[in-house]
């Protein structure tokens, strides 16, 4: 192989990676928070990029694309306060019930306000043909956005989650909900603020792979199972893991079509998902003892 | 300080707590003692809020606290270490310690003083060691300082101590009570509650005898262990032998 293809598998695969990290990050914040998989996380994704699709025409680029930002966070505040906040000690079934209902509900919305089209953001600099050579290999700037966004996005949550005040309440609230009220924490607030975060990221996330991967509204299931592989691979809760098996998943995938037809790439994920269910259900990374002592 | 009326409350149809009537002066070790399931937990669950009462009153430095939600609760000054410790086992023991500040440090206009570890080093050495290390590590009678380092930090005018001493060695057991003993030199009020009836006693003011829900009977710590029949049901001694 090439040393330019082996390049561009490469860049494909870090790109999706990145990608799929985010979303497992964005399941993690909420696994953390309240103990549940919000199926809907792959819906904010969507909802951040066809918003910013839609607002672009009467705004500037970066300012379409905080909108949509913003817009998704409300959303996902509302999704919390509406459907989560006033269940009282609900069972895991139930709320995966609702995450997997509400999942369906904003993607019917989608369809009803954008139709099945298929859209994108413009390319941030240059278009789809405009190329960086990095090592001799031809890479878009899209990619670098993605990669660049993600990271940073990474770094600050894992910051905000140990070193502010805000940050050790919510992870408080995630130890020990009874603990933290007694400290005089008001966990449901902090709950609502584990939704807005999760949103705001899938929304970041959904606006810079845009160009790339294009935006339709029923991306989310697909997003979501993906970032559901990557959340188990890396063990639930664990953000830093998430990334190191996003980028594997990424990886995994995009050198696949080397050995495999193009057509199983959508397979991968779920095998690798069941292998893990049964081998090691506390993920690559984490160990038995520690998964008890869950952590951000 | 804190001056409960009539109280009554359960879970669901089950009634746990009927009409218990008691109260805990500015300054004093008040302790609570009683079989299992008497409904001493019960109780404190209902002063914190974590339990709404179905009847009666619960006055906390004279404003009634009944209808409140537990965060307000303790931001009004009234802090529980509850039954089990509940730290926060992925946590450091020094974030577990500065989450006990929240509602100083909420209100605070000098953040970083509200936060001020020392005063709780100085009370449980052990944790200053420890500080660095997860909560989930330590153990048992460092969580139980550990929890009850968590509640101090809020600095709580009435702090409420649910059965500090269960599953510790005795001669942990006896440092926690020196430790409660100090705490009530420093100003501080303590509701205590203890199956370690003996113990308990010696160290309170006055004392109430749950049973069944009920307060059966009250009185200055030094009469109940004096009272047979206190003595023959929570000290363990045989008085009739005697
Ligand atoms: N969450 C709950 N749901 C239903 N019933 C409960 C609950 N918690 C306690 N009870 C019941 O309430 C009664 C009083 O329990 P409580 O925990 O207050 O007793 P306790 O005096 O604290 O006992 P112990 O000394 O064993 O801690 C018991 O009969 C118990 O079964
Ligand atoms: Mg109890």
């Amino acid at each position: 192989m090439s040393t330019e293809l082996f390049f561009q598998y490469f860049s494909a695969g870090i790109t999706y990676g990145f990608l799929y990290a985010i979303v497992a990050i964005g399941f993690n914040i909420i696994y953390n928070a309240t103990g549940i998989i919000n199926f809907a996380q792959g819906e904010f994704v969507m909802l951040g990029g066809m918003t910013a699709i839609s607002l672009y025409p009467f705004m500037p680029l970066p300012l379409a694309i905080v909108a949509a930002v913003i817009i998704t966070t409300i959303i996902g505040a509302l999704v919390e306060i509406i459907f989560i906040r006033w269940l009282d000690n609900p069972s895991v079934l139930r709320m995966i019930i609702i995450t997997i209902g509400l999942s369906i509900l904003i993607r019917e919305a989608a369809l009803f306000v954008w139709g099945e089209s298929v859209r994108s953001l413009p390319y941030f600099n240059g278009n789809s043909i405009s190329s960086i050579n990095i090592m001799g290999a031809n890479v878009s700037p899209q990619v670098l956005w993605v990669i660049g966004v993600c990271a940073v996005m990474v770094t600050i949550l894992s910051l905000f989650f140990q070193l502010s005040t805000l940050g050790r309440e919510m992870r408080a609230c995630a130890a020990n909900r009874l603990a933290a009220t007694l400290c005089g924490i008001n966990t449901r607030n902090r709950i609502t603020l584990s939704f807005m975060l999760s949103a705001a990221i899938g929304a970041a996330a959904g606006c810079v792979m845009s160009p790339i991967t294009y935006s339709q509204y029923d991306m989310g299931p697909g997003l979501a199972i993906k970032g559901f592989t990557v959340a188990i691979l890396g063990g639930l809760g664990n953000s830093m893991a998430a990334v190191a098996a996003g980028l594997l998943l990424g990886l995994v995938e995009s050198f696949s079509v080397m050995v495999l037809p193009q057509s199983y790439q959508e397979i991968i994920a779920t095998s690798i998902l069941l292998l893990v269910l049964f081998i090691r259900p506390h993920g690559l990374f984490g160990n038995k003892d520690t998964a008890a002592l869950k952590e951000f | 300080m804190l001056r409960i009326k009539n109280l009554s409350a359960g879970y669901g149809r089950l009634k746990v707590l009927r009409n218990i009537s008691l109260h805990v002066n500015q300054g004093e070790i008040v302790t609570l003692i009683g079989a299992n399931g008497a409904g001493k937990t019960t109780l404190l669950s209902t002063v914190c809020g974590l339990l709404r009462a179905t009847n009666g009153e619960i006055y906390l430095q004279g404003r009634d606290i009944s209808r409140q939600r537990p965060e307000r609760i303790v931001a009004s000054g009234c802090s529980l270490v509850p039954e089990g410790r509940q730290v926060f086992a992925a946590m450091s023991v020094r974030d577990n310690l500065l989450l006990g500040a929240f509602v100083r440090y909420r209100a605070a206009k000098n953040k970083r003083r509200s936060m001020d570890l020392k005063p709780v080093y100085q009370l449980f050495p052990v944790l200053k060691e420890r500080e660095a290390q997860m909560a989930g590590t330590l153990s048992g009678g460092e969580q139980q300082m550990l929890a009850m380092g968590r509640a101090l930090m809020a600095q709580p005018a009435l702090i409420m101590m649910d059965e500090p001493s269960t599953g510790l060695a005795p001669m942990i057991v006896k440092n926690i009570f020196s430790i409660i003993r100090q705490l009530k030199d420093k100003g501080n009020t303590v509701l205590l509650i203890e199956q370690n009836a003996r113990a308990a006693l010696r160290i309170a003011d006055r004392g109430y005898v749950m049973e069944n829900g009920k307060i059966i009977v009250q009185g200055p710590a030094a009469d109940l262990l004096a009272n047979q029949d206190v003595q023959r049901a929570y000290l363990g001694q045989n008085v009739d032998n005697k």
